[in-house]
């Protein structure tokens, strides 16, 4: 499809203005349908048995006694799941979460289900059921995991990535390296060296909505599922797999979504309720609870990492080093290769390494959580920075800017840069006002740079033009963020028609072709390039159509401001006509006027943030509040600028949150301990300051209007900006995130003596 | 499940009495119906207490208030008269839970879920308030600090209903606080607390003092010396550092989810001087 991608001086009539949004008025009344709002006739309610071990053998699961419970109309087990993966390993994992095998991983995995008519039944029968555990050794914590004494969770893993390969197989799974020079030659040349550990507990994306569905499947063997999800294609071709059935057999219904970020791109008890209502042979609805989603669905990565950067006295860095280590729950994952590429990403380096070790620990199966594994990296790596320019005697910004990456730059994981932004997020954040801005007692600053890569990928598009001339955008990838809008503002932009004339829906799978997820910050970006290349093909459309009504040559019609016009004076003489006007005679001329397009959106542009933030800490008691805090990041281009601030706050908050309080907390036992909203600690309203944002726009050069991607930059920065903060209000670097008020101040005080 | 609205105490009082299964009081029902719904409790019985006279008023006398069992939190804090007489026993019932839950959440309720951190117990404590008990074989008063006498165990005995809570009339020259830990600013539970209320003499010098401390043991503290510490004295360094001393030696806490031994013990001190200089303050002192 050729693009037009120069957009020097572009000027927009759509694109960058801030309508209303269109989901608003549904929101904020109720009207709007999530997960749980959907609901079918004649249907059971399901639950879910859980395990109360982190780790244990099932030797028998006795559902005799909850199968005679009147009311209960199916329960499944693993027996009922039959391993349709083939060798597909990924998979088989998948389908090993939803519903455990031979052996429980984690406390919270799933050993049985029950459909009955109620949910007072269903609770009823859940304690029917007699499980039989043999439990066995566990370990929760990634470095406990990979000591040679650590209980082994899966006898099939042998550390990928090393040679020669290990005889034994361990929790260590997989082993990879980045980067580019001689770092060792590097820290040589160095006059000065910063290295520390660094440690991060798990978090949890902490979306307000529960996973939830209703799973229909009927005799005949079609199916449909109503279900909350970031990818209900993925969710379709993932559940058809595990239950045997033609994909083209499962209709997926995404609802609305009350918050994914990343954490809704994974299947868990959909699978189950597929298998439940296969069996019961009616319609069943499955709702999470709280504590479900905090020990059943899939949180981040906890991590260690060690970093070592040196730089000369003028501050040059000449080598940087990183061993980043991340566990990824009960399954083997490669989060810790995300962290590994984005670590040193925001900077020129001669001389970079960075290794990724990936462990596998009693916990549940890691999903993605925004810019997955890039904060941890960042707080690592921009605490090392910080430490290190002040050691210098550098103010820290200047010392940025002398090492910031631009374009023409080899980045630490590979590829070279294009056009980027994180030069110029840094000198904004050298001018802004907050950075200059006088502090008070007990208070401190701190700043921190990140990088995302942003994605592309798998998008279709319909966009129709309906008889009254308005126009509709069927699209397949879910509206976390705001996407609707964006892509309406980009409809109407191409069309030249007012944004409130185009209507944006989410198709379900049976009505559009294949979409990968709503994840890499890809709405905006891909969907956007497809609708921009359907409205294309709709122009044609309609020139050709106006070239009839008038009857003159198609190539002698051209489109301007929404309406069809001779190309020039020997074209003819016609007054123009309007959308409105060629829909309406549609029926004469050959049909209903559609766009279509369908492509994998290569070209996502990478985006840079940088992020100032300003703390008080109370030194008797280790409490903190965030007192002012400031995001500069680059959107490319921002299509509906209120969602991209929206974006830059939101991230902002969750790393607010992951910095100071939200970890999950593992007893001995291996049990979660804080499996709710009380005891896992997401910033309220009243902990957070109003948050400033600064939208840059350094165009992307493979999308026509040269957008970015915006939803997950700003989560990287927060906890590096946090911590680099506190640090400075306390005088202790802190290295350990969340900074709760006992760790402050047992920092203090060892900092005291 | 049963549930009953009876419109006596008595009656109340002897359905619990009769019931062989799990029977459970309802006021504000902000601790009972969270533990029903999240399956931890499963009653044979609740009763409601909520149309028994008397159980929603806040009656002032010449011997003090008499707060009955159903008042919540938001009415204690619209009593112009009780916020005057006893600011510290009042902040303390406002910091329970949400501005939702404090349309429904009693202090009594508070009390009974016998938790250490029960944020309105410490102040209670500190006020020396009893609390009005009816029972099968009638009634009877205690001071607050023996209704708790683990977590989630009071001594109430079978059929027995906490009906009102008894805070003694103010002298002049006196003052009481309540401070929390939490590691947000709301809807949150106390990781350590203080309670504090102090009677001056003409002087400005204190005479009396209670001291009280939650989230730190396995109920709730009074801690005497803490008190010990301060009487006698005008708040200066040395007596403030006394009263930090005495009420991190008295604290027996646990490593838990929500703060460390070493945490609460340090902060239990920060928060009694803090509370102290309050309480003072208010009391008329400089």
């Amino acid at each position: 499809m050729p693009l037009d991608t120069h957009f020097t001086n572009q000027v927009f009539k759509s694109v960058g203005t801030r309508p209303l949004r269109p989901d608003g008025i549904d929101k904020v009344t109720g009207r709007a349908r999530y997960g749980a709002d959907y609901n079918a006739p004649g249907q059971l309610i399901a639950l879910v048995l859980r395990s109360p071990h982190a780790h244990a053998r099932i030797k028998k699961i006795d559902t005799s006694k909850a199968e005679k419970l009147a009311g209960v109309k199916a329960i499944i087990t693993s027996a009922d799941l039959p391993d349709l993966t083939g060798d597909d390993r990924g998979m088989k994992d998948t389908l090993e979460n939803c519903m455990a095998r031979d052996k429980v991983l984690y406390d919270g995995h799933a050993v049985a289900a029950v459909a009955a008519i109620d949910a007072t039944t269903a609770r009823k029968a859940l304690k029917l059921i007699k499980v039989d555990y043999e439990v066995l050794p566990h370990v929760t914590d990634l470095d406990e995991a990979l000591k040679p004494d650590a209980p082994v969770i899966h006898s099939h893993i042998f550390t990928s990535g090393v040679t020669p390969k290990p005889t034994k197989p361990s929790n260590n799974n997989r082993r990879s390296e980045y980067g580019h020079g001689n770092v060792e030659e590097g820290f040589k040349q160095a006059d000065v060296i910063v290295e520390r550990t660094f440690k991060t507990e798990q978090t949890h994306q902490g979306y307000i909505e529960p996973h939830a569905c209703v799973a229909n499947v009927s005799p005949d063997g079609q199916g449909e599922l109503w279900v909350c999800t970031q990818g209900h294609f993925v969710y379709r071709n993932q559940c058809a797999m595990l239950l045997g059935m033609d994909v083209s057999k499962l209709r997926v219904t995404a609802s609305e979504i009350g918050g994914g970020f990343g954490g809704k791109t994974h299947i868990w008890t959909e699978p189950l309720a597929l298998a439940l209502s296969r069996k019961a042979n009616r319609p069943v609805k499955l709702t999470m609870t709280r504590e479900e989603v905090f020990r059943a669905s899939g949180p981040t990565s906890s991590t260690s990492i060690d970093v070592r950067i040196g730089a000369k006295k003028d501050g040059a860095i000449t080598a940087a080093h990183a061993v980043l280590r991340y566990q990824g729950g009960a399954f083997p994952a490669t989060w810790a290769d995300f962290g590994a590429q984005t670590s040193f990403a925001c900077y020129d380096l001669k001389n970079v390494k960075s290794e990724a070790i990936e462990v596998i620990v009693n916990r549940p199966k890691v999903a993605a959580y925004r810019a997955p594994s890039a904060p941890m990296a960042a707080f690592a790596v921009e605490s090392v920075v910080d430490e290190l320019a002040r050691k210098i005697g550098m103010d820290v910004v200047d010392f940025r800017i002398k090492n910031a990456a631009k374009q023409g730059t080899q980045s630490s994981y590979g590829p070279v840069y294009g056009p980027i932004g994180i030069g110029p997020t840094l000198e904004a954040a050298k001018n802004h006002p907050h950075m200059k801005a006088p502090l008070g007692k007990n208070q401190g600053r701190g700043m921190a740079c990140g990088f995302w890569f942003n994605f592309g990928g798998q998008t279709c598009v319909d966009m129709n033009v309906t008889p009254d001339g308005s126009v509709t955008v069927a699209v397949g990838t879910i509206d976390v963020g705001g996407s609707r809008a964006s892509i309406g503002l980009m409809a109407a932009e191409e069309l030249g028609v007012p944004f409130d004339q185009v209507r944006v829906v989410i198709a379900d799978t049976s009505s559009l072709g294949h979409n990968d997820m709503t994840d890499g910050s890809r709405g905006t970006f891909s969907t956007g390039m497809a609708t921009i290349a359907a409205a294309r093909n709709a122009i044609k459309v309609l020139c050709e159509r106006a070239a009839k009504m008038w009857d003159i040559p198609e190539d002698a019609v051209v489109w301007e401001n929404g309406t069809a016009k001779p190309a020039g004076a020997n074209a003819g003489s016609f007054p123009p006509l309007t959308m409105r006007e060629i829909a309406e005679g549609a029926g004469n001329t050959g049909g209903p006027i559609a766009g279509h397009n369908e492509m994998v959106a290569d070209g996502a542009g990478v985006s840079f943030a940088t992020h100032i933030c300003d703390i008080e800490v109370d030194p008797e008691t280790g409490a903190s509040k965030v007192k002012r805090y400031t995001v500069i990041q680059d959107a490319g281009k921002a299509i509906h600028p209120s969602y991209v601030e929206g974006q830059y706050q939101g991230g902002a908050a969750q790393g607010i949150g992951w910095a100071l309080n939200e970890e999950y907390i593992y007893g001995k036992d291996g049990r979660l301990q804080n499996a709710g909203f009380l005891d896992y600690r997401i910033p309220v309203c009243s902990d957070l300051p109003f948050i400033d944002t600064v939208i840059l726009e350094i165009p992307n050069p493979n999308h026509p209007y040269g957008v970015r991607g915006v939803g997950e930059t700003s989560i990287v920065p927060p906890l590096a900006a946090v911590a680099n903060a506190v640090s400075n209000a306390t005088g202790v670097r802190m290295t350990h995130v969340p900074m709760s008020p006992p760790r402050i101040l047992k920092a203090i005080s060892a900092h005291k003596g | 499940m049963r549930y009953e609205a009876p419109d006596s105490i008595k009656a109340a009082a002897t359905m619990l009495a009769k019931e062989k299964g799990a029977a459970f009081v309802l006021a504000g029902g902000t601790d009972l119906l969270v533990k029903m719904k999240g399956g931890f409790l499963e009653p044979d019985l609740v009763v409601d207490i909520k149309r028994i006279k008397g159980m929603y008023d806040i009656k002032k006398s010449a011997v003090g208030f008499r707060i009955g069992a159903a008042v919540p939190g938001v009415a204690l804090g619209e009593n112009a008269a009780l916020v005057k007489a006893w600011p510290g026993v009042v902040e303390a019932a406002n910091l329970i839970g949400s501005k939702q839950v404090q349309g429904r959440c009693t202090m009594v309720g508070n009390m009974c879920n016998a938790s250490p951190a029960a944020d309105s117990v410490p102040a209670l404590i500190a006020a020396g308030a009893k609390v009005a008990i009816v029972g099968p074989k009638g009634k009877r008063t205690i001071p607050v600090d023996q209704v708790a006498v683990s977590p989630g165990r009071t001594s109430l005995k079978k059929g027995e209903i906490i009906e009102a809570i008894l805070l003694p009339a103010r002298p002049a020259k006196s003052g009481d606080a309540y401070l929390r830990f939490i590691p947000r600013t709301e809807m949150d539970i106390a990781v350590v607390s203080a309670g504090v209320n102090l009677e001056l003499d003409a002087k400005g010098v204190i005479k009396d003092a209670r001291v009280s401390l939650g989230a730190v043991a396995a109920t709730v503290l009074l801690v005497p010396a803490a008190a010990k510490a301060i009487i006698g004295s005008k708040l200066d360094a040395a007596a403030l550092e006394k009263l930090a001393a005495a009420c991190s030696a008295a604290c027996k806490p646990i490593d838990d989810k929500r703060g460390t031994i070493e945490f609460r013990t340090k902060v239990a001190g920060v928060l009694a001087r803090r509370a102290v200089m309050i309480a003072y303050s208010r009391a008329g002192g400089k």
